[in-house]
């Protein structure tokens, strides 16, 4: 009874209820995550050690801010650890196995005829299509080595400058573009393989 | 007509190239030419331009709301964070 009436009396001089966060804030971390590595396991374990290290320093939250900003922040620095991670993994692997090479004719750059983009027939007004198309975009992303992932993930989803990006993940900018490009490809040609 | 100009009026895989540049960042002022001159003449890579902006706006448009965790994993860590509280 003493020891509840403690816990109690901690979590309101710290400003912050730890024994809630689970189910204030899992779901909302987890989909952050996700949406920004698309492995469902790494994205458990980021969740995890968000929660483990905002324990850790919870009597350096102050209120200031929310409690679900405060943990997001913890969150982002850990995604960034583990682009980081994967970017030293797949330093030299630009080019990566199982990846079209031949879009392409390699003397006159021409698109091979079997590559050419063919319209996807799509009503971009029509929800149910577009969310179709969303699902098959994600099985497509699963499909990236994960430093493209990674680099066209913090690109376009947390909109960094491309020179941050670079000396995050220690590109040079020429083979930026060339990932920036190859995803691209890809990701088309895996969505019009996938699509109908 | 200089040669960087040749090259890419007939060149679709350096034409795509400055697509990707173009919606990411930015290009010079004689790539926004060459690719313009490309791009009149080549509907193939019209529709890639098409889709490759249409596979951005999809992607930024996930919902974080998409993704949800199993009951049994947010037991297991609200179990942890409790044996965590109870260490101090």
């Amino acid at each position: 009874m003493q020891n509840e009436m403690d816990k109690g009396l901690i979590a309101k001089s710290l400003h912050s209820d730890p024994l809630s966060w689970v189910e204030k804030y899992a779901d909302y971390l987890y989909g952050f995550a996700m949406s920004r590595i698309r492995d469902e396991d790494v994205a458990k374990d980021l969740v995890q050690d968000t929660f483990l290290a905002g324990l850790q320093r919870l009597d350096r939250f102050e209120g200031n801010s929310e409690e679900k900003t405060w943990l997001t922040a913890i969150l982002k620095n850990k995604i960034a650890d583990f682009y980081r991670k994967q970017s030293a993994i797949n330093l030299k692997v630009i080019s990566v196995e199982g990846e079209r090479q031949d879009f392409f004719d390699a003397e006159s750059g021409h698109w091979t005829e079997k590559d050419y983009p063919r319209a996807f027939g799509l009503e971009i007004d029509n929800p149910l299509m577009m969310k179709e198309l969303g699902s098959i975009l994600n099985e497509c992303l699963a499909k990236l080595p994960g430093l493209w992932f990674s680099v066209f993930s913090m690109k376009h989803m947390d909109d960094l400058a491309s020179e941050l990006i670079c000396t995050e993940l220690k590109l040079t900018a020429a083979n930026f573009w060339v990932i920036m490009h190859r995803t691209k490809l890809n990701l088309r040609a895996c969505l019009q393989k996938n699509w109908n | 007509m200089t040669s960087a100009l040749r090259n890419i009026i007939y060149n679709c895989k350096q034409a795509t190239f400055l697509i990707e540049k173009r919606i990411a960042g930015k290009i010079t002022a004689a790539e926004t030419l060459q690719l313009h001159i490309h791009l009149a003449g080549c509907s193939v890579c019209k529709i890639y331009q098409q889709q490759s902006i249409l596979i951005n706006r999809v992607f930024v448009g996930f919902e974080n709301t998409d993704f949800k965790l199993d009951e049994a994993f947010k037991k297991t860590l609200t179990e942890k964070i409790e044996k965590e509280i109870n260490k101090n």
